[in-house]
C-alpha cells in the first residue's frame, strides 16, 4: 500500500514570515513534464512594498553585526542547506527535468557558493578598502559599507544555483534583499527561506517574492526605499525601462546577464553593492 | 584704520597672456566651433574676458571620433609607463603655469586667490602626479591581471572648482588608458583652455585629450553619443539623474558626483576654536560653492548660543571683494542665475520662519555678491535644511544626543559628506560608522587629497573619485581566460614611444611654448 504524500504550501517570504499574497492570487508551477506541482504565491504590489519595508527593517541590524558574525550566519546556511540535499534534489528534479546528477550538481554548487560568499564577509573590507597617505597630518581610511536595500531580479532559467548567486553576495557586506523568484521555477527559492528562516538570518534581511517579475519589478525599481537594483536575470523584461525608473532615485544598476555564467562568484559581486566611506581624522600631540 | 581694514593687495594680471576668443580643443588643435560662441565674464566685476568658441552637434562627433582614434591607433596601445610620463609632464607643467592658472581661475570663475592659489592649483598639479604613477601599476588597481581601459571617456564637469574637477577626471582616465572629451562649465571654460594650451607644451598625442566648450546641449550630445564608453559627470542632482536615464541600456559605465546637504556635528565636547573654524571652512570655502559643504549645522543645543555668537563674531571679519585680492576671505557668487537661486531660498527660509543673520560687509557695485549668512531656528522641514542653496548661507539645527544628532543627519535623500567636532575618540568613530555619506570629516572639514576617495551615497551619486578607487572608475577587469601575459604587459610600448632623451622633451616643449604664443591654432610637434 502506497503512503498519500503531504503536498506542501508555498507561499511569500517576508519579514522573516511566511504570508499568502495579500492579493490572494496563485499561479500554477508545472513540471518540466506539464504535470501539476503546486500553487506558488503571485506576489502584488503591496506584497513587493511590504517585502521593502521589512528589508528597510532588517538591514540596520545586519549591517550593524560584526562581519565575523554575518559570516557565521552565511555559512550556517550552506550547513541547513546540506542537511536538506536531497529536498533540494527532487524538487530541481521534477521542476526543470534534469537528471538527478545535474540536479545534484546544481544543488552542490549552491552550498558550496554559500561557503565561498561566507568566507568572504570578514575580508572582503580589506581588499576592498585601503589606507590613503594624503599630505597632511590626518589619518585616512577608505572601508565599503553596504548600499542598504537590495532589489535582485534573479536568474530566471535556474531553481536554486542562479537564485543563491544572486542574493548571497549581496548579503555579504550587510544588504538587505527582495528578490524575485524565478517565474517558472519558483519552489527551490521558497525551500531556500526555509533554510534561510532556520540558519540564524535575521528577519526582514531576505525576503522572497514569487509571481511574475514583469509585474512586480517595476515597483522595485521606482520604489524610493530601494538603494540597488540586480536586473541579472531581467534580460527578458524591459529592463531597459527598468533603469530608467531606477534612476530617478539614482539606484545602483547591475545590468542583466545570460548564460551559465550569470551571476559567477566575483568580488566584484559585493562591491557593486557597497559604498566606499572615506574617513579624515586630524593628527595631533596636542 | 581699523585692524580690519587692509590696503588693497591685488595679484597681477600681467601673468595672464589671453586670447580674445578661444575655439575648441579637438585633435590637439585649437578649432573654430559652430554653435554661436559666447561671452565670459569676470563674475566680479561682469567685465568681459573672452570669446568662447560654442560646440554642435557636429563638433562633439569630432572631439569624440579624434578621441576614438586616438584611443585606437596611440592611447591605448601605448606603454603604462609612457601614459604616466605624459601625466607627470603635465603635472610639472602645471607646476609651472601655476600662479597663472590661478588668475584665470579667479578672474573666470570669482573664487578667492588665496584659495586657487594654495588650493585649487596646487591640488591639479598633486592629482596628475598622483595618477601619473599609477599609470604602469593598474595591475594591483584591485581589479586582478591586466585590467582593461574602457575607451572614449565623457566627461562634463561644473563650475565651482573648473580646473580642479578638469584634474580629477581626466588624470585617472588618461592613467588607466582611456581617452577623453570633457566639457567645463559653460561659465568657466578659461582654465580649461589655458590647460589645452598646457598638453600642447606637453606633446601629448593629439586627440587623447579634447576639451569642447558650450551649455548644457553640448553636455548633453556628449553623454549621448554613441562613440562614448564612459560617462563621468559632476554636476546637479537634476542633470544627474537625466544622464542616468539617458545611458540606460547602453554598454556605457558610469559615475555621478552629484549634491549634497552636508551636516557638520558639533558636540559640546567638541574643541570650540577649531570647531568654529571648520565650521567657517565648511560653509564659506568657495563662497559654499561646493557639493560637499557643510551646509546644516548640527549643534548640541547646550552650546549653541555660544557657537552661533562666536560665529557671528568670525563672520564679521571676513573680507568680501576682489578675488584677485590676496586679503580676500569671500569671492564673487559664480554666476546671476546661481545670485538668484540663492537669494530666491534665503527668502524662503525667512518666509518659512528661520531667522536670517548676514556678516555687515561692503557689496561692491558690480558683478555677483552674497554676504556670508546664518540661518537659525530653522525646522528639518525647511526648505534651507533639505535643498542644496551652492551659496555662503549656514542652516543652524539642534540636537539633544548622538542618536538625534544622526539620525538628522541623514534624513536627507543625499549622502556625500559629514563632518563630526569632539573631542573623544570613540564616539567619532561611532558616529562615523553610521552617518551615510562617503566622507567624513572628523575635527577637520574640506580636505582633499589625490589618493583620497571622494563620492557620495544615495542620491549625491555613484562611483568615487580620488585614489585606488577613482582609477577602478576607469578601467574593467580582464575576462577570466584572456589575460595577457605579464610579459608583453610589461614590454617596452608598441606605439609611438615617447622621447625619452634627457633633452628632447625640453626642446619640444620650448617649441612648443613658441607656437603656442605665435601661432595658436597647431600645437603637437610630430
Amino acid at each position: 500500500m502506497t503512503r498519500l504524500a503531504v503536498p506542501k504550501t508555498y507561499k511569500l517570504y517576508i519579514g522573516g514570515s511566511f504570508p499568502r499574497s495579500e492579493s490572494g492570487r496563485t499561479y500554477e508551477v508545472m513540471s518540466a513534464d506539464g504535470r501539476f506541482i503546486a500553487n506558488a504565491a503571485k506576489a502584488s504590489r503591496k506584497d513587493a512594498r511590504d517585502a521593502i519595508v521589512a528589508a528597510r527593517g532588517g538591514v540596520t541590524g545586519w549591517a550593524g553585526a560584526t562581519a565575523y558574525n554575518r559570516g557565521q550566519v552565511l555559512y550556517r546556511i550552506a550547513e541547513v542547506l546540506e542537511g536538506r540535499r536531497a529536498q533540494f534534489i527532487a524538487e530541481i528534479e521534477e521542476a526543470e527535468g534534469v537528471s538527478r546528477a545535474v540536479a545534484a550538481a546544481q544543488v552542490d554548487e549552491a552550498i558550496d557558493r554559500w561557503v565561498w560568499y561566507a568566507g568572504w564577509a570578514d575580508k572582503f573590507a580589506q581588499v576592498a578598502g585601503n589606507a590613503n597617505p594624503v599630505a597632511g597630518p590626518y589619518f585616512n581610511i577608505s572601508v565599503p559599507e553596504p548600499t542598504g536595500v537590495v532589489a535582485i531580479v534573479a536568474p530566471q532559467d535556474s531553481s536554486l544555483l542562479g537564485f543563491v548567486s544572486a542574493i548571497a553576495p549581496a548579503l555579504v557586506a550587510g544588504n538587505s534583499v527582495v528578490v524575485v523568484a524565478s517565474e517558472r521555477f519558483p519552489l527551490s527559492a521558497i525551500s531556500l527561506a526555509e533554510v534561510l528562516a532556520t540558519s540564524d538570518v535575521p528577519k526582514g534581511v531576505v525576503n522572497v517574492l514569487t509571481g511574475s517579475p514583469a509585474e512586480i519589478a517595476p515597483w522595485l525599481a521606482s520604489h524610493a526605499d530601494v538603494n540597488a537594483i540586480d536586473l541579472v536575470g531581467a534580460g527578458e523584461l524591459d529592463w531597459i525601462s527598468l533603469e530608467i525608473d531606477a534612476a530617478d532615485t539614482l539606484k545602483r544598476v547591475l545590468r542583466p546577464e545570460s548564460g551559465p555564467d550569470a551571476a559567477a562568484p566575483a568580488l566584484g559581486r559585493i562591491s557593486a553593492f557597497t559604498e566606499t566611506k572615506t574617513v579624515w581624522h586630524t593628527k595631533s600631540l596636542r | 584704520m581699523s585692524f580690519l581694514e587692509y590696503a588693497p593687495a591685488p595679484e597681477s594680471r600681467a601673468i595672464l597672456s589671453l586670447r580674445g576668443d578661444y575655439g575648441l580643443f579637438i585633435d590637439g588643435e585649437f578649432v573654430d566651433g559652430r554653435g554661436t560662441p559666447f561671452q565670459t565674464i569676470s563674475p566680479a566685476s561682469e567685465e568681459k574676458i573672452a570669446m568662447i568658441g560654442n560646440a554642435n552637434a557636429a563638433d562633439v562627433d569630432d572631439a569624440v571620433a579624434a578621441a576614438r582614434r586616438a584611443y585606437d591607433r596611440t592611447w591605448s596601445k601605448m606603454s603604462g609607463r609612457d601614459r604616466g610620463k605624459y601625466l607627470f609632464r603635465i603635472a610639472r607643467l602645471v607646476q609651472e603655469r601655476s600662479r597663472e592658472l590661478a588668475v584665470a581661475e579667479s578672474l573666470d570663475n570669482g573664487k578667492p586667490i588665496k584659495e586657487s592659489r594654495d588650493v585649487d592649483v596646487p591640488l591639479v598639479a598633486a592629482w596628475f602626479f598622483y595618477y601619473a604613477g599609477w599609470a604602469d601599476k593598474l595591475d594591483h588597481a584591485g581589479l586582478g591581471a591586466d585590467p582593461r581601459s574602457l575607451g572614449v571617456a565623457a566627461q562634463v564637469i561644473p563650475w565651482n572648482f573648473p580646473l580642479l574637477m578638469l584634474a580629477w577626471k581626466i588624470a585617472p582616465a588618461l592613467a588607466a588608458g582611456n581617452t577623453v572629451v570633457l566639457k567645463p562649465a559653460e561659465t568657466t571654460p578659461l582654465s580649461a583652455l589655458i590647460f589645452a594650451e598646457i598638453l600642447q607644451q606637453a606633446d601629448l598625442p593629439p586627440g587623447v585629450v579634447n576639451i569642447i566648450t558650450g551649455a548644457g546641449d553640448t553636455g548633453a550630445a556628449l553623454v549621448s553619443h554613441e562613440g562614448v564608453d564612459k560617462v563621468a559627470f559632476t554636476g546637479s542632482t537634476a542633470v544627474g539623474r537625466a544622464i542616468a536615464k539617458q545611458i540606460a541600456g547602453t554598454d556605457k559605465k558610469v559615475t555621478l558626483e552629484l549634491g549634497g546637504k552636508a551636516a557638520n556635528i558639533v558636540f559640546d565636547d567638541a574643541p570650540i576654536d577649531q570647531a568654529i573654524e571648520g565650521i567657517v571652512n565648511g560653509i564659506f570655502f568657495n563662497q559654499g560653492h561646493v557639493c560637499c559643504a557643510g551646509s546644516r549645522l548640527l549643534v548640541q543645543e547646550n552650546i549653541h548660543d555660544e557657537v552661533v555668537e562666536r560665529l557671528k563674531l568670525r563672520l564679521s571679519t571676513l573680507r568680501l571683494g576682489d578675488p584677485l585680492d590676496k586679503n580676500t576671505d569671500i569671492g564673487a557668487i559664480n554666476s546671476k542665475e546661481q545670485l538668484e537661486r540663492i537669494r530666491e531660498l534665503s527668502d524662503v527660509g525667512v518666509a518659512e520662519g528661520a531667522e536670517r543673520w548676514s556678516a555687515p560687509c561692503v557689496i561692491p557695485e558690480n558683478g555677483f555678491w552674497y554676504a556670508p549668512t546664518i540661518f537659525t531656528n530653522v525646522q528639518t522641514s525647511s526648505r534651507i535644511a533639505r535643498e542644496e542653496i551652492f551659496g555662503p548661507v549656514l542652516s543652524v539645527l539642534t540636537f539633544r544626543t548622538p542618536a538625534e544628532a544622526i539620525a538628522k543627519a541623514n534624513n536627507t535623500p543625499y549622502g556625500l559628506s559629514a563632518g563630526i567636532w569632539t573631542d573623544k575618540g570613540s564616539r567619532i568613530l561611532a558616529v562615523a560608522d553610521q552617518l551615510r555619506a562617503g566622507v567624513i570629516w572628523a575635527n577637520t572639514f574640506n580636505r582633499f587629497d589625490p589618493s583620497s576617495p571622494f563620492g557620495g551615497y544615495k542620491e549625491s551619486g555613484y562611483g568615487r573619485e580620488g585614489g585606488r578607487h577613482g582609477l577602478a572608475a576607469y578601467l574593467a577587469p580582464t575576462p577570466i581566460g584572456q589575460a595577457a601575459s605579464r610579459q608583453r604587459v610589461a614590454a617596452p610600448a608598441t606605439a609611438k614611444p615617447i622621447e625619452t632623451a634627457d633633452a628632447a622633451p625640453k626642446r619640444s616643449r620650448r617649441s612648443a611654448q613658441r607656437r603656442s604664443a605665435s601661432a595658436p591654432k597647431k600645437g603637437t610637434a610630430k
